[in-house]
């Protein structure tokens, strides 16, 4: 299929970027990988008059890692991320995640902040971002604001984002050492969206956890943060009985829906299995 | 110079010749072709089920930028004499007349209702949007099940009822059978509608040329000759003023061997435009305008004696077809092998089967990679590894007891179908060896003590091949049953080949170069074959059903072996020997004894060609031959073979992991080992995918739901597991070559083998899973862990 008729342009600085978004409004898309973005308008979903292209803002781009905090640009590809050793080494959740991020080659295009904005509940980066409590760096002609992760994402597909705004990155605290971390999905295959996938945070010492942070993808209409199977487990040694207690927990906390191929009982369950799951991992090398 | 040994390429795994071609972008697929003036259609599709069109307002989109023309079912039916999918001798089966483009009523989500016409594509998709149809929707009838009801929707009501075929066979003394059977199983076995997704959608390009009345068509196709003798026939052109050509064809599972609307329209739209016109199915209306396959409920009963006979079948299989039989092949073939040969590789006592096709307001439904075969292994495979445990025997036990007696060929079927000659009990020895079968079942039971949860299955299947006129000429229906192959000897001593043969990307062009090079006893690297075009080649029905090598193969075989004949007589005449003296060796006409050089091909080519003063007078070289080739021995020729499955059923999340895959094949004589092995794991991918992944899934108004690459789950190498191939070797008598079919038999068992490794896996929970694909969801269900919906 073809796209409608749209027109292109590649602005040079923000401050353009900010122009050309307040003269065509609504009309405009931003064009950061496009891996989203062009299937749409290929197949006639979605019909912008223009599309403005972030490739050449290079501020937009890059990790940078500071004393306290590691941001990532808007335009940073899915391969940096995956295979940038100060991720690694500062965002080992994010590390973890990246391989089930579709596949290679979308990998080498797609981009941090388009994944953000396109706010596909079942994307990996966005509860990544939510366990980890990343605010989010918005840019507009007024100024620069930061959100909360976990107040960015307000519906299916839907952000904090307002007209005129950008996305310009995201903010993580550098890992210490006491926490832990665990990503975990089921997908048909290898690459596809994600059925469930869970994003898991915690510190252990002497057995107990604490400062736990669970945040799933694929359950709800956003990335949902589980706050009461945190609850659950925060200050205490992850017995079994612990762990059955947070996986119950989890119907308060994730509102999963009937897909094409599994029931949204179904997919709580998973969850409630891949919860274990990433709770075994966390716990690894700990006596349970 | 002496040349001792024979030249042989029949058997040697040669790489082919036209990989390096593809793989460097060089292939020339059927939208890479540009012609002057060359004009785009799309089409604007029915998006219900079932609906009568009210009204269609044109005149926007005809006026719009780039357009050339708008065509209604109407505008073509002026020019398309209307279809009909019936087989004459299939007794009964009826389908009702059918046009390129919908005229008044919409039978199917996808229907293609108007073409559009335009400068460019994306003018043509722009414009498109401005056609205006009203619809008034009617009640679908979508669900197989429920389409024979009293009181369902009647997509032709001219029938009275949805029915369009029903076969019954009956050996008759079922019922009692099943009364004093020690044992009786029975299942309920599922099969899902799929697409054929190959990696090149279909495409047509037409060029009517009005100046001289003459048609030219390039398309993504199998069968060039049918198509010129439908494109003739229905558009009323004299056959020889149609030109059809298979460019490359990148995969064709059996899809490209169909009439379909939207191609008909765009030769329609070129007939009216005067100038090329080119129609690419995109990925998404692919989904919704291919024919599909493979959708089934199939309820089977077996009765098994103590010591593990089986004494009776007793099956009823129903499927929905859309709403026509597809033309010119019907819809029904899958459901006769399904009725032929469930319980089939067994030998076989009392069988009662039924199997009934459906008119249902879905998309046309038709022939697909080993047509029915998955279908009537999956039944039979499931319900002998339900009859082993239910008399406690090993499965592969179980199967070698049963399997017919191999004194008893060639075995007829109480269906009809007669096995020339199978090799099943030497294929189930290799398999247990290959797989080391105890030495699994010792590991299977250890990791169950752990909690780990696999299983090993079995499928013992056979295949249809190189079918004869009873597929089709019989029926009617003008698709040839021969190929044929002319061959002729360049003026520097090299080999061009035309053949019937077709290729999709499966290797039949490699086939008949070595086939060709081993039979002339030419070099291959002199050997050149052209294919698919119907102003090159000779008459041939191409490739569908497993028949590329073993007829249109054997073809090349006596062609070549005709050449070298008159090659042979042709220089023992020039040097007063005996042909029976001389053979052809590595391009050279030598002493049979001994090996010495008489004459090199480029000189006898010169010497009939260019000096035909130095050929006696009375002596006429024949140095371009023709010969053809029909199997009239057997309805087909079938293969046979068995695959084995190990896989780990994950039993908290219903994931399956598959760990190996084994085939043991036996199609006959090899030309290219490396070629049919490749063709087996393809196809074994193929079966995988409907074992775990593929489906339409429709909303119960025939809304198709998962229509694209992102929904409809196809294998993907990353869930692949290693896939060993071995080989029995029971060439067919039927012909010289002694070559059976191979790219089909890996889809036929795959499904089955993978199906019982997971109930083997399930085994301990008492749970099991008949109903394909096997999705997480299906498995955790069977297991009791899937949540209350």
């Amino acid at each position: 299929m073809k796209a409608a008729a749209f027109s292109y342009v590649k602005p040079r600085s923000l401050a353009e970027t900010f122009d050309l978004l307040e003269r065509h409004g609504e009309g405009a898309r931003l064009l950061a990988g496009g891996q989203s973005l062009i299937a749409a308008l290929n197949m006639r979903l979605d019909t912008p008059r223009m599309l403005i292209d972030l490739n050449g803002l290079r501020e937009l781009s890059g990790i940078r890692v500071d004393r306290d905090t590691i941001a990532i640009g808007a335009l940073t590809r899915h391969r940096v991320l995956e295979l940038s050793d100060d991720v690694s080494r500062h965002l080992p959740l994010i590390h973890a995640a990246m391989p089930f991020v579709a596949h290679a080659a979308i990998r080498n295009r797609g981009t941090f902040g388009g994944s953000i904005a396109f706010a596909d509940p079942a994307a990996e980066l966005p509860a990544c971002c939510i366990a980890l409590d990343a605010r989010f760096v918005i840019r507009s002609r007024a100024g620069d604001r930061r959100v909360a992760a976990r107040e960015f994402f307000r519906g299916l597909y839907e952000t904090d984002l307002r007209s005129g705004e950008v996305l310009a990155g995201g903010e993580f605290a550098r890992s210490g050492d006491p926490y832990r971390y665990s990503f975990q999905e089921l997908a048909r295959r290898h690459g596809d969206y994600a059925i469930v996938g869970v994003a898991t945070r915690a510190r252990i010492a002497a057995g107990v956890l604490s400062d736990v942070r669970i945040a799933f993808c694929g359950m709800g209409p956003t990335p949902m943060l589980a706050t009461a199977a945190a609850a659950a487990l925060d200050g205490r040694a992850c017995s079994r009985d612990v762990i059955a207690h947070a996986q119950a927990s989890l119907a308060r906390d994730l509102a999963p829906f009937d897909d094409l191929y599994q029931t949204a009982a179904t997919r709580m369950h998973l969850a409630r299995v891949l919860l274990g799951r990433a709770l075994a991992q966390l716990t690894a090398d700990h006596e349970c | 110079m002496r040349f001792t040994s024979a030249t042989q390429y029949i058997g040697a795994s040669l790489p082919r010749a036209n990989a390096l071609r593809l793989l460097a972008g060089r292939g020339q697929y059927v939208d890479d072709l540009q012609l002057p003036r060359l004009a785009h259609a799309v089409m604007m599709r029915s998006p219900h089920a079932h609906a009568r069109i009210v009204s269609i307002a044109a005149d926007a989109a005809c006026n719009a930028p780039g357009v050339l023309g708008v065509l209604t079912g109407e505008d073509v039916a002026q020019l398309c004499r209307p279809y009909v999918g019936v087989l004459l001798h299939i007794k009964g089966m009826r389908s009702a007349p059918q046009l390129p483009l919908a005229i008044d009523r919409a039978r199917w989500q996808g229907e293609p209702v108007v073409a559009v016409v335009a400068e460019s594509r994306a003018q043509a998709e722009d414009a498109a949007q401005l056609v205006e149809i009203e619809w008034e929707e009617l009640p679908p009838v979508t669900d197989a099940e429920t389409a024979l009801d009293p009181g369902a929707p009647v997509i032709h009501p001219e029938f009275g009822d949805n029915l369009c075929f029903e076969r019954v066979v009956d050996t008759g003394g079922v019922d009692a059978v099943f009364a004093r059977a020690d044992h009786v199983v029975e299942a309920t076995f599922v099969t899902s509608r799929h697409a054929a997704t190959p990696l090149e959608t279909r495409g047509i390009v037409a060029d009517f040329n009005p100046a001289e009345k003459h048609l030219t068509v390039w398309q993504s196709t199998q069968v060039p000759y049918m198509m010129q003798w439908i494109l003739a026939h229905h558009f009323g052109l004299p056959e020889t003023s149609v030109r059809v050509i298979a460019p490359d064809v990148g995969g064709g599972f059996g899809l490209k061997i169909h009439v379909f609307g939207d191609e008909m329209a765009a030769v329609a739209a070129s007939l009216v435009l005067g100038r090329p016109v080119k129609f690419i199915a995109d990925r998404l209306e692919s989904f919704v305008s291919d024919n599909h396959a493979r959708g089934h409920r199939v309820k089977l009963r077996m009765a098994v004696s103590h010591d593990g006979d089986i004494l009776a079948v007793d099956m009823d299989d129903l499927y929905g077809i859309g709403p026509f039989s597809g033309y010119p092949r019907a819809s029904v073939n899958e459901g006769l092998q399904v009725v032929n040969l469930a319980g089939g590789p067994y030998q076989q006592r009392v069988y009662r089967g039924r199997s009934r096709a459906v008119f249902q307001n879905k998309p046309m439904y038709g022939q697909y990679r080993a047509v029915g075969h998955p279908v009537a292994c999956a039944i039979t495979e499931g319900a002998v590894d339900l009859a082993a445990a239910a008399v406690g025997m090993d499965p592969a036990d179980f199967r070698r007891r049963n399997y017919i007696s191999p004194d008893s060929f060639p075995y007829t079927l109480v269906s009809g179908p007669t096995f020339e000659k199978l090799s099943q009990h030497e294929a189930l020895d290799r398999l247990l060896a290959m797989m080391d079968y105890t030495g699994l079942r010792r590991e299977q039971a250890e990791l169950r003590l752990c909690g780990v949860h696999r299983g090993i299955g079995l499928a013992s299947f056979v295949e249809n091949s190189n079918s004869s006129s009873a597929t089709y000429g019989q029926g009617g229906v003008s698709i040839a049953a021969q190929d044929a192959c002319t061959i002729k000897l360049t003026a520097t001593g090299g080999l061009a080949v035309a053949s019937s043969l077709t290729e999709m990307g499966q290797g039949a062009h490699a086939v008949a170069m070595q086939v060709a090079a081993s039979a002339a006893g030419v070099p291959i690297d002199r050997v050149k074959v052209i294919l698919g075009d119907t102003d090159a080649t000779p008459y041939g029905g191409g490739n569908f059903g497993s028949r590329g090598t073993g007829i249109g193969g054997e073809a090349v075989f006596q062609a070549a072996r005709a050449l070298r004949a008159n090659i042979l007589a042709f220089v023992a005449r020039l040097t007063e020997s005996e042909p029976s003296l001389l053979d052809v060796r590595e391009g050279n006409v030598v002493d049979a004894e001994g090996g010495a050089l008489r004459m090199t091909l480029e000189d006898v080519a010169r010497t009939a060609y260019f000096r035909t003063d130095c050929v006696p007078r009375d002596f006429q070289p024949e140095l371009t031959v023709t010969r053809s080739y029909a199997q009239k021995y057997y309805s087909g020729v079938f293969t046979n073979g068995i695959q084995a499955s190990y896989l780990e059923v994950d039993t908290d999340t219903g994931f399956v992991k598959l760990l190996r895959h084994w085939v043991v094949d036996d199609c006959g004589t090899i030309v290219n080992p490396l070629l049919v092995d490749e063709q087996i794991r393809g196809a074994v991918v193929q079966g995988i995918g409907a074992a775990l992944f593929e489906q339409c899934i429709y909303s119960p108004e025939g809304q198709l739901l998962n229509g694209s690459l992102i929904d409809y789950l196809v294998p993907m190498a990353a869930e692949m597991p290693d896939i060993e191939i071995g080989h029995c070797v029971t060439p067919t008598a039927t012909s010289e070559l002694g070559a059976k079919g191979a790219g089909e038999a890996g889809t036929a068992g795959a499904p089955a083998a993978i199906m019982n490794a997971i109930n083997d896996a399930l085994k301990p929970f008492g749970a099991r899973v008949t109903m394909q694909p096997f999705t997480p969801e299906r498995i955790l269900r069977a297991l009791g862990k899937a949540g209350a919906v």
